[in-house]
């Protein structure tokens, strides 16, 4: 492994992680690790009674509406299967553009999630349909496992971004993490984020499920923001338990953190397991009350969903006509 | 959207009033119905969020309780001291049934008597009510197992006075272990909270429990006092503030009745330069600001190590400016009302001296109400072991801030108190913990955590802070006597 960092580009003005690693003291193997382990230790008894005590805020009348419009816009809709063809992931995006065919009042979702053989096909759809403002995020690095050689992990990030990902969300390679090899995972993010260079966004999944403890939560988020992530994200999707609400807890209370000590605003996005609008507005008290009211914002908060945006729409009619309609109201992709 | 304000302040989410109805005035509670009070007395009771008027309440007098007494001597005599454990234990376990079918009226009613937040009497002090019932229920027919000999016996009228920081639950710590051990009570609640205890009363006739076995005299601190000095009661036991119990402990010298004493603290919350910084800031929160800060084991003295003082106090001030004071019946609301115009005074008298003896306070800049009783949570930074502030217990949202350098030191300032009834200590190192939980001369120790209750877990203090225990096995051996043991005898005049 290499002893000095490379120097790397980085969009929007951010510090290039080289300086940032500097800032932190962190030069080496032995630096990040120690670094990462002098992190203050997460209590999982007060998290968690944190977290519960968070999912008794009653979000009603406007603010609820409010929420609603919020957690559509931050949806980065996805579709993640073996079995995905061209016409559900043109579905998926007529979808993404117009959620609501019957009420153009309803925002745009976030982003569109997919493979990346299907970026291609996202883009130009989305294109052709006037959505160019819809960014197409591609999963990358070998996504899920991340198993594989660094070179296809860099080529697979090119393949996307040449086809037309603004955003990469890559996996970090867990195993390497887990058996403390730190500066491997590291390395991995700088030459990820090196590849998407002022191109695309790298939203960095630390895959929570598999890091287990809440301590690796916090180590893994703060290894990937120093290493260059716009985002951290929780999950693959593929894995339980996902986004449960203390893990998003601490990656919140870690950008926060971050923030305050970088001036540096990195993005949260859970994944895995939000599927009802009462789990969307959880995940918005969360921010509004651990990162900040700064956070409400889709360019610093995503939820990787597929179902949840029926529910979030169906909760929007409820509220519009003052009675549930039936999911047949709503578009099945 | 505007820049400035955050568009996700939560619309108000109130909890439904019409759960509850209150009636323009209550009765006694005596030998199994409500009576009109002998003295003709009644006084308002109001919400101290609103300021409005919600009952009168009786003042009971010395005649109200000497009926009261006699019910309980009568009940205890005739029925109560009879009845095998098992079916003692039956009662307890249907008061509780019914507690809990009730659960959210309960819950409203101590929210608008009391000014605490719905969100806590749903969550906290209505639930550990209900538990306190359940769990005493399940000792009334193993009493020879609670550690007080083969042949546990009860005293028989057991007088109780309970504070107005957790109505019910200061209720149900008292009423539940007593009639679980044989005890007949004759209970007065706060003057400033009966509601609860009143509906309570209305459990008892709906729970069909014996008439006497359990008498609710409200009034004010004279009905108190003539209680500690009835010559018919057997044992006493008293939750309240420091003061009133050294009275009582005065008043009920040489009298040979066994009393139980739960009185102040000032609570040390240590937090180690290992602890695990973000969940020792919400445990800060949690043990000054829960139920306002008036609780009398609140963590209202926060030492924390020196070398990461800064940084713990920018942490607290900005989790703080999270906290959201206002309606206590909107479900969103984390601090409500202080429960009366005369606490607040005390409040705000402590807090100005702790600014005239050079202490900094800080506040955040939430919004108040404009009626009922108000403080903002406050923490007072450079405040030193001679200050007012560190020493006496101020029972409101405001929280001492000292610094420490060593464990050693740590453990010496936390013990320089009068008072002894709980304290914190967060760390993630789990032998320091387990020493400082031996050094700290304190009832209650929690570790990496404040503010826990369980009923089967004993509460009380040392030194100022009382003696006895409440909760758990130590909590029955207050209300047991050994059959050895010649039990106290009423005088002649009150069986009259």
């Amino acid at each position: 492994m290499a002893k000095v960092l490379r120097k790397v580009e980085m969009n929007q003005g951010r510090t290039s992680s080289s300086d940032l690693a500097t800032d932190f003291g962190i030069s080496d193997d032995r630096s990040l690790e120690l670094f990462l382990k002098t992190l203050p230790g997460v209590d999982q008894v007060g998290v968690e009674a944190r977290a519960a005590e968070l999912a008794t805020r009653s979000i009603k009348k406007e603010s609820k509406s409010w929420a609603i419009d919020m957690a559509i816009s931050m949806v980065d809709l996805t579709t993640l299967e073996g079995a995905d063809t061209e016409g559900k992931v043109r579905s998926l995006c007529n979808k993404a553009h117009r959620p609501d065919p019957t009420d153009l009042g309803v925002p745009h979702v976030g982003a569109v999630c997919v493979y990346n053989d299907m970026v291609g096909i996202a883009r130009s759809h989305l294109d052709a349909i006037g959505a160019k403002e819809i960014p197409v995020a591609a999963v990358s690095t070998a996504f899920p496992s991340g198993r594989a050689s660094m070179e296809v992990k860099l080529r697979d990030t090119r393949d996307a971004i040449e086809a037309g990902a603004s955003e990469i969300d890559m996996v970090i390679d867990r195993g390497a993490f887990l058996s403390g090899y730190y500066k491997s995972v590291f390395d991995e993010i700088v030459a990820i984020k090196k590849e998407c260079g002022g191109r695309a966004h790298l939203k960095v999944i630390l895959e929570t499920g598999e890091l287990v403890t809440y301590d690796n939560v916090r180590r893994a988020s703060y290894l990937a923001m120093i290493a260059g992530a716009d985002f951290i994200k929780t999950s693959t999707g593929k894995v339980t338990p996902a986004a449960t609400a203390p893990v998003v807890l601490i990656m919140l209370q870690a950008v926060r953190d971050f923030f305050d000590r970088t001036g540096i605003q990195i993005g949260v996005k859970p994944a895995g397991g939000i599927r009802t609008s009462k789990d969307a507005i959880k995940q918005l008290v969360l921010v509004n009350e651990i990162a900040g009211p700064e956070w409400l914002n889709p360019r610093y908060f995503r939820i990787g969903a597929s179902a949840l945006l029926n529910d979030l729409l169906m909760q929007r009619m409820k509220m519009r006509d003052g009675y549930y309609a039936s999911s047949n109201y709503v578009s099945v992709e | 959207m505007t820049e400035n304000v955050n568009p996700f302040a939560y619309a108000p989410a109130p909890e439904s009033r019409e759960l509850v109805s209150i009636e323009s005035s209550y009765d006694l509670f005596i030998n199994g119905k409500f009576v009109a009070p002998k003295s003709k007395k009644r006084f308002v009771t109001i919400n101290p969020a609103t300021e409005e008027v919600l009952s009168k309440i009786s003042l009971g007098g010395k005649d109200d309780l000497d009926l009261a007494v006699k019910a309980a001597r009568r009940a205890y005599e005739s029925v109560w001291s009879k009845l095998p454990g098992k079916e003692r234990g039956k009662y307890l376990y249907r008061i509780a049934r019914l507690m809990q079918e009730r659960a959210r009226e309960f819950a409203v009613l101590e929210t608008l008597d009391n000014g605490k937040p719905i969100r806590e009497t749903r969550d906290t002090d209505i639930p550990l009510a209900i538990q306190h019932f359940f769990y005493h229920a399940g000792w009334a027919d193993k009493l020879e197992f609670a550690g007080n000999g083969a042949n546990p016996r009860a005293h028989g009228v057991v007088g109780q006075i309970i504070p107005w920081n957790f109505p019910l639950l200061m209720l149900a710590w008292k009423v539940a272990p007593a009639l679980a051990t044989g005890n007949t009570v004759v209970l007065k609640p706060a003057e400033t909270t009966s509601l609860t205890a009143l509906l309570f009363a209305q459990i008892c006739i709906d729970a069909e429990l014996p008439p006497g076995v359990v008498n609710i005299v409200t009034g004010d601190g004279s009905t108190g006092a003539s209680l500690v000095a009835h010559n018919g009661v057997d044992k006493f036991a008293f939750t309240g503030s420091t003061e009133v119990g050294k009275a009582i402990n005065r008043s009920l010298a040489s009298s040979g009745k066994p009393v139980t004493l739960e009185l102040g603290g000032k609570g040390a919350n240590i937090v180690f330069e290992d602890a695990a910084i973000d969940q020792a800031v919400e445990g800060i929160v949690q043990g000054i600001f829960f139920n306002q800060g008036h609780v009398c084991c609140a963590g209202s003295r926060l030492l924390v190590q020196e070398n990461i003082h800064d940084h713990l106090i920018e942490k607290l001030e900005r989790r703080i400016e999270k906290i959201r004071v206002g309606d206590p019946m909107d479900k969103n609301t984390d601090l409500g009302a202080i429960n009366s115009k005369e606490q607040l005074q005390k409040i705000i008298e402590l807090t100005q001296s702790g600014e005239i003896e050079g202490a900094k306070a800080w506040q955040p800049d939430c919004a108040l109400p404009s009626r009922g009783f108000w403080f903002r949570p406050t923490i007072f930074t450079n405040v030193t072991g001679a200050h007012r502030i560190a020493r006496e217990e101020i029972f409101g949202p405001v929280l001492s801030v000292l610094t420490f350098r060593t464990p050693q030191e740590a453990i010496e300032k936390a013990n320089n108190t009068p008072y002894g009834l709980a304290a914190g200590v967060w760390s993630e190192k789990g032998s320091r913990l387990l020493w400082a939980s031996r050094e700290l001369k304190a009832g209650v120790i929690w570790a990496n955590t404040y503010n826990k209750f369980d009923a089967a877990s004993p509460f009380g203090g040392y030194k100022e802070s009382g003696w006895g225990r409440e909760g758990g096995r130590h909590g029955l051996l207050p209300y047991l006597t050994h059959s050895s043991t010649p039990r106290v005898k009423p005088s002649k005049g009150v069986r009259k």
